[in-house]
């Protein structure tokens, strides 16, 4: 009998396509997803060369980190030139190389690692790579999945492949239930709190336990999607039921007896007993809290009933660190999180922009009116999240709270588009980032769930959901 | 790609921990689609004010540290995204190494392949060659990459490890695409394979 496997050394092997003696592998790729920002200098690398595309069948492009989220987008003269330009280009990237596109015309565009998931490209065992950091997301299917950089990208358009060393295998284990109001949002954000966000540097993650197996599968990529923020190659969840579930019968799920072979194979995608892990992590459920970020790491995180630490708590270079970003933040110690007031709301982004995120905003803000001066935009991850909020009266319940309701794409999470902050406006976001600058320039960020970012809508300040449920 | 075999220059101190790509190149240069010219926004929102002019107190905007070719940085430098402009933008200004504790991974992997050597070295390491770093453009360390050595301007020695493969491509300047289709029969098997055992893929 062979050793026991985790999940990620059976996806591992699976992917192999050669070994050389120094361990050194080419990892073959199932799916890779393009956007517009990091895949021009690769096309044009593929033109230098003479090179096609391997597998244009299993490359899709969307466009998504500089499209605008107001109406008449299409029209290129509404983006800023090099915005335009960019788009432009990856259109007939698209159509030059033959990949599967969804242009931004298409009611099917939208951030793309909710694209792929939606239309079915992500399933269970895949190799899934994207020239974008958050591609971790894919990782709730049971999906290898992560980011890459932009030469990385020309490489596995011109060979399907990817030149990788096997990382560790890390556990991370969320027991128990969540309480009422906590999220995945906060257990994600709660994690890379305990393990610091290099403390998955060198390993793929496996998310497991009760409380993760509880989640759905939109509550498993909020998990997965913030891995890398935890300094993860990737983040993994084994695939179950839902899973299962929630690929039939998607656009390009497989159909009828492959279903069935699928199937089979994706019920073999599980850490065996005993299998060795590298590094475990435990959380217990019960012990985290709707959370929120007070500086400028995504590690600089806390319960929303805390106070703003002073750099005194701290130690080594993250004193230094933790200084500079109350000073950016504008923030005093001592001050209660939950008197912290905000200006801006974003509800958006690959983290948060699905249909459930929604749902639980809009819980909240049903039958309420924002704060007055306050500015909140919701913008769904996909146009069919779009479509879907409609269809159920979950824009109306936005707009009437007096919330901006938006045309999908990556929006405020980077500020590469219209969507920014101003200099000094403080935003409770659920997107990824609180880096200096993430969401505009001298703009402050306070990473939050769904629920609490309509509850500070609401308010004028970071608030804990709990008091509005 | 740039070969890189030895480098003697000035190191650059920038002791800050969790120096993410936002902070190395700014979402608003992402706009491009050129690999070159983006050592000029390098660290943009931390070396220029909103009109353009220069932060005197910027390590690089330093008259001693124009030139530098080394940075010597704090942990997790590089973390947050994979843009790989962050790595162009360093070898845009001129700077082909950076020494710190750990690196983000897409980050690390970024620099191989754009002829730029991160190096790992323990943090008690880092701090001293920090300190020699600090002493200003008269201070030149050697970075010797067959050897796997940082010399510090005293004559300290310290070794790093790296890689077989990567420092194989990265001291004879090889492109990797070149090398892995000379594994194409490898990946055909692969993808034949495949097809049989995943065929919904």
């Amino acid at each position: 009998m062979s050793s026991p496997k985790t999940l990620y050394d059976k996806i591992w092997d699976a992917h192999v396509a050669h070994e050389a003696e120094d361990g050194t592998c080419l990892l073959y790729i199932d799916r890779h997803l393009v956007h517009e920002v990091t895949s021009p200098q690769a096309f044009e690398g593929l033109r230098m060369a003479g090179r096609k595309v391997h597998a244009p069948d299993k490359t899709i492009a969307v466009p998504d980190h500089n499209v605008p989220t107001t109406a008449g987008r299409d029209d290129p003269k509404n983006m800023t030139e090099d915005s335009a330009i960019q788009v432009a280009a990856l259109d007939s990237n698209a159509k030059e190389f033959g990949i599967h596109y969804y242009p931004v015309s298409d009611v099917r565009q939208g951030i793309v690692h909710i694209v792929g998931p939606e239309q079915g490209w992500t399933l269970p065992g895949m190799t899934v790579v994207c020239g974008d950091s958050h591609t971790a997301t894919h990782g709730a299917f049971g999906a290898l999945a992560h980011g890459i950089g932009t030469s990385e990208v020309e490489h596995v358009l011109a060979t399907q492949t990817l030149i990788q060393k096997k990382s560790l295998n890390m556990k991370v284990e969320i027991t128990g239930k969540l309480r009422p109001g906590v999220t995945a949002k906060d257990i994600t954000m709660s994690v890379i709190g305990a393990t610091g966000t290099a403390g998955g540097t060198g390993y793929v993650i496996e998310y497991c336990g009760e409380a993760i197996r509880d989640l759905s599968m939109e509550g498993r990529m909020t998990v997965c999607n913030m891995a890398i923020e935890g300094g993860a190659r990737a983040g993994l969840i084994a695939p179950d039921e839902k899973t299962f579930e929630y690929c039939k019968g998607r656009p390009h799920a497989p159909k009828g007896a492959q279903w069935e072979a699928a199937l089979t194979h994706w019920k073999t995608l599980f850490t065996d007993e005993g299998a060795h892990f590298d590094k475990v992590v435990t959380l217990k459920g019960e012990d985290i809290a709707p959370s929120v970020t007070w500086g400028t790491s995504p590690e600089d995180v806390l319960p929303i009933t805390a106070v703003v630490p002073s750099p005194e708590d701290f130690e080594g270079g993250k004193v230094e660190a933790v200084a500079r970003s109350l000073d950016y933040m504008g923030l005093k110690p001592g001050t209660p999180l939950s008197e912290i007031e905000i200006d801006t709301v974003f509800i958006g982004s690959c983290t948060n922009g699905r249909i459930e995120d929604l749902r639980a905003a809009a819980e909240i803000v049903k039958g309420k009116k924002i704060k007055e001066g306050m500015r909140a935009m919701v913008v769904p991850g996909s146009g069919l999240v779009r479509a879907q909020a409609e269809e159920e009266g979950i824009a109306d319940i936005f707009k009437e709270a007096g919330f901006e309701w938006r045309l999908a794409g990556c929006s405020m999470c980077l500020a590469m588009n219209p969507d920014q902050l101003a200099e000094g406006e403080r935003c409770a976001s659920t997107s990824n980032r609180n880096f200096e600058g993430r969401q505009g320039y001298k703009g402050r960020t306070h990473l939050v769930s769904p629920g609490m970012a309509a509850a500070a809508a609401i308010s004028g300040k970071l608030t804990d959901v709990r008091e509005m449920m | 790609m740039d070969k890189f075999e030895t480098l003697t220059g000035i190191a650059a101190p920038m002791p800050l921990v969790n120096i993410d790509t936002d902070m190395i190149i700014p979402k608003q240069f992402l706009k491009t689609i050129k690999r070159s010219g983006l050592g000029a926004n390098l660290f943009d929102e931390m070396r220029f004010d909103r009109q353009g002019n220069e932060i005197p107190d910027f390590v690089l905007n330093k008259p001693q540290y124009r030139e530098a070719e080394i940075l010597v940085a704090g942990e997790n430098f590089g973390c947050g995204s994979s843009r790989e402009h962050a790595p162009w933008a360093i070898k845009d200004f001129g700077i082909k190494a950076v020494i710190a504790p750990s690196y983000a991974d897409i980050f690390y992997n970024n620099c191989f392949k754009n002829g730029i050597i991160p190096i790992v070295l323990p943090q008690e390491q880092v701090d001293v060659l920090m300190k020699d770093a600090e002493k200003g453009a008269n201070a030149r360390m050697t970075i010797d990459l067959d050897a796997q050595t940082v010399t510090s301007s005293d004559g300290e020695v310290f070794n790093f490890e790296v890689d077989s493969f990567k420092k194989h491509c990265l001291m004879n300047g090889l492109d990797d695409i070149g090398l892995t289709m000379e594994k194409a029969s490898s990946i055909e098997t692969f993808e034949k394979a495949a097809e049989q055992a995943r065929p919904w893929v």
